[in-house]
């Protein structure tokens, strides 16, 4: 019987140095690259579509931390923190966002269409709810080919209303899956809050009904997230099927750069960055547990800064695309 | 008074069957609602029901005769008080030496099927250069051609697996995947439930992640369900993914106007998918040209449209006996030779092609006749050269004119041969309707070959 639990208080325990070091760096990275991207987008380098991942940076963190090579992660269009976090090149992801050569897709995606195969990350995907049966058929081609892989498909509190992601709940459960559907619920789908969308606010029991076990995490905590994901990637790699994590988290920038702002007040947002921030959090645990200085993170801080630099400005310097690319990519050549 | 019990038809388009079991006998008295009789055709199973009740008087048909035509009486019921032996039929029967007709017993009724008598192929002339001459032939019906290919592909390549509504247990909606689930077993051969959105987003995610599924849509009036993920998440990822996200995948199933369905399971979308660069579109009428275009496109590296007709699931036509015989997609077949028009069809257009260019010859009008094959890629050369020499040019769909693919092939020949063109271009289409249901509306709306004929000659006038 699928059941749906809600998270226990976590607890204080003594972190690693290594693991809590490489935390911080990899969620810095996502947030001072975002910062980097929404500065860029104001200085009108980067155009179109540009949604950004500020607030959220524990959830693609921790749940990275579970996988192994081979595990596939598939997510929609705020990609830009789960590209990082699947180890992607900086100066890739950030000159796709300025439509340039030197782009994952060599400019022709932008923002919301990235992929890489080396690692493992599929996407990317613009339409809201499309990468759950995407991801889904990962899952299932590991199923096939006897792999012990797991396909980890992320999606929004808006694209958990979307008809399609219940059609691939109940293929996955039925055919049992190894897929970890992390929801992140940053609590507003575009401008609408998760209590004006969903009829159930709480999305981690939305697979109840296909016996598809559930759990809230605090997406806020990255040990919680890696916690809860270690327990959900297991349970899918070893034949068990699908497993949802609700992850309660949230975005301070708007949800995209349009983004008018109206629908929240500025207090709600201070108030989460104030008390909530993912990094801020696992600072203070740093520091309090002695395992590095405020002068050991500001030289981490540094060396984010110039990695994000020099992505800036690689991004910058790439060329356009060879107008001969517009007809690149189209169909793949048959083989003789 | 005596009841005369009728050979029920299990479809819309059925013409005969096989009275395959008596399930009561000469003086069995009979209730309304008993199961009475089973019949068969190629496609389905139907138990037959007594309306009224009696005893059952006479059997005139009995158990095991194939080709017995629809409406036939098959026996008859005396009424209470009536002498049994005295009855008599009161229409004419039917010989018990019906014609014999290929029969293969199946499981149950459901999904109605087509076996128009009136779409079989007299001959079939196909001029396929890459035959060799002295190429042997054997008969084989459209939907066991389709089956075929896709069992040899499975045969030949471990990552090839079929999914869809039905095509496992059931055999397949249409019986297109009869037997692929007793050879590959239930990890290739996939039942799924009636989510088209789902199972096409999920075979795009398997193909992905390194598989080549062949998606059966019950019918592609279903596809626009999925039509989300055929066009964005199939067809435009390469592209958007700088050419990285290749998605090997086959979407094929029954595609246009079946018979007496209605409008929404009656579609051509043929212009629709033809739309959209990244894809693949090939919509095949013959059985032989079927066949190798289908292992083709499990073969190709891209998405792959593959628009089948329920119509012409039944016909036989003549398989080349070649081991792995694939044709190229985008290529065209002059399939039939002429001087004066030349008729561009594709899918059960084709059909009506060959028939109207056999009554225009008898009318002295030599026409050309183009099997399209392949909507995208569109194959312009084939058409110009062939309009360069007959100087007119009439194409037929199943589709709605507006936007349609005639109007592509006309815009396309009148961009390289205007000067060649003798006649403006006509397009035969469905009427700018949606399909109705009434026999006599439906037939009105439909395409035939006397439209082509008629858009023949007038192309033709003064010639």
């Amino acid at each position: 019987m699928a059941k749906a639990t809600t998270p226990k208080r976590k607890s204080s325990p003594k972190l690693k140095k290594d693991e809590a070091l490489k935390y911080y760096r990899d969620m810095l990275l996502i947030r001072r690259f975002e910062e980097r991207a929404g500065q860029l987008y104001g200085m009108g380098k980067i155009a179109g579509f540009c949604h950004l991942y500020i607030g959220q940076e524990a959830v693609v963190t921790g749940m990275q931390a579970c996988l192994k090579d081979g595990d596939q992660v598939i997510t929609g269009y705020r990609d830009h923190g789960h590209m990082l976090a699947c180890d992607m090149d900086p100066k890739g992801v950030m000159a796709e966002l300025t439509g340039r050569e030197g782009g994952y897709s060599r400019g022709k995606g932008g923002s919301m269409h990235m992929f890489s195969r080396e690692k493992n990350f599929f996407g990317g995907h613009g339409i809201v709810g499309a990468q759950v049966p995407i991801g889904t058929g990962l899952a299932f081609s590991n199923k096939y080919l006897g792999k012990d892989n797991v396909c980890l498909a992320y999606f929004g509190d808006g694209a958990a209303n979307q008809g399609q992601v219940y059609e691939a709940f109940n293929m996955a459960s039925l055919w049992d899956l190894p897929v970890v559907y992390v929801i992140e619920n940053n609590m507003y789908a575009m401008g609408t809050s998760v209590y004006r969308h969903a009829s159930e606010t709480e999305l981690f029991k939305r697979g109840i009904s296909f016996e598809i076990e559930g759990e809230e995490v605090d997406g806020m905590d990255v040990y919680a997230v890696k916690k809860a994901g270690e327990k959900a990637v297991k349970y899918a790699r070893s034949g068990k099927g699908p497993y949802i994590l609700e992850m309660k988290t949230y975005r301070y920038r708007g949800h995209s750069m349009s983004d008018p702002a109206k629908y929240r007040k500025r207090e709600e947002v201070d108030d989460i960055r104030s008390h909530k921030d993912p990094i801020d959090g696992l600072k203070g645990q740093i520091v309090e547990q002695g395992i590095a200085s405020e002068e050991d993170l500001k030289a981490i801080d540094k060396e984010i800064r110039a990695i994000v630099k020099d992505a800036a400005d690689f991004s910058l310097e790439s060329p356009e695309p060879d107008p001969a690319e517009l007809w690149t990519d189209v169909l793949l050549p048959v083989e003789a | 008074m005596a009841v005369d019990i009728l050979m029920p038809a299990l479809s819309p388009t059925m013409e005969e069957g096989t009275l395959a079991k008596w399930l009561k006998g000469e003086g069995d008295k009979v209730e309304a609602g008993d199961i009475i009789a089973e019949i068969e055709t190629d496609k389905a199973t139907m138990e037959v029901e007594a309306v009224d009740e009696g005893t059952l008087a006479k059997i005139l048909i009995p158990e095991g005769t194939e080709g017995v035509k629809v409406n036939a009486v098959i026996a008859v019921l005396s009424e209470d008080g009536e002498d049994a032996s005295a009855v008599t039929a009161s229409a004419p029967t039917q010989s018990a030496e019906a014609e014999v007709e290929k029969v293969t017993p199946v499981a149950e009724p459901e999904v109605l099927e087509a076996q128009a008598a009136a779409d079989a192929p007299a001959a079939t002339m196909l001029t396929n250069p890459d035959i060799p001459e002295g190429t042997t032939y054997t008969k084989t019906v459209l939907r066991d051609a389709l089956r075929d290919a896709m069992a040899e592909e499975m045969r030949r390549d471990e990552t090839v697996f079929v999914m869809g509504e039905e095509v496992a247990e059931y055999q397949g909606a249409y019986k297109v995947t009869r037997e692929l689930l007793q050879e590959f077993g239930a990890r290739r051969v996939v039942d799924t439930p009636i989510t088209e959105h789902g199972f096409a987003g999920l075979g795009v995610g398997a193909a992905f992640g390194g598989l080549r599924p062949i998606v059966e849509f019950m019918t592609f009036n279903f596809a626009m369900q999925a039509i989300d993920h055929i066009i964005n998440s199939a067809a435009k990822t390469l592209y958007m993914s700088g050419g990285q996200m290749g998605c090997p995948i086959v979407f094929r199933g029954p595609n246009a106007a079946a018979a007496r369905v209605g409008a929404q399971h009656s579609q051509d979308y043929a212009a629709w998918y033809g739309h959209v660069p990244g894809l693949k579109v090939v919509a095949p009428w013959d059985a032989g040209s079927a066949k190798a275009l289908l292992k083709s496109a499990i073969r190709d590296p891209n998405p792959v449209v593959f628009l089948e007709h329920e119509l012409l699931y039944g016909l036989e036509f003549d398989v080349p006996d070649l081991e792995d015989y694939t044709l190229p997609i985008g290529k065209a077949a002059v399939i039939r030779e002429g001087t004066d028009v030349t008729l561009v069809g594709y899918s059960r257009m084709v059909g009506f092609s060959m028939d109207a260019a056999d009554k225009l010859a008898e009318q002295g009008i030599s026409a050309e006749v183009i099997d399209l094959r392949s909507i995208r890629p569109l194959d312009m050369d084939t058409i110009v050269e062939s309009v360069k020499k007959t100087n007119r040019l009439v194409t037929a769909e199943e589709g709605w004119k507006h936007m349609g693919v005639g109007g592509e092939i006309a815009a396309g020949v009148t961009e390289h041969a205007f000067d060649y063109l003798d006649a403006p271009p006509l397009r035969v289409t469905q009427k700018d309707v949606p399909l109705p249901y009434a026999g006599n509306l439906e037939a009105m709306s439909l395409p035939n070959a006397e439209d082509i004929v008629a858009a023949a000659k007038a192309v033709c006038e003064g010639m």
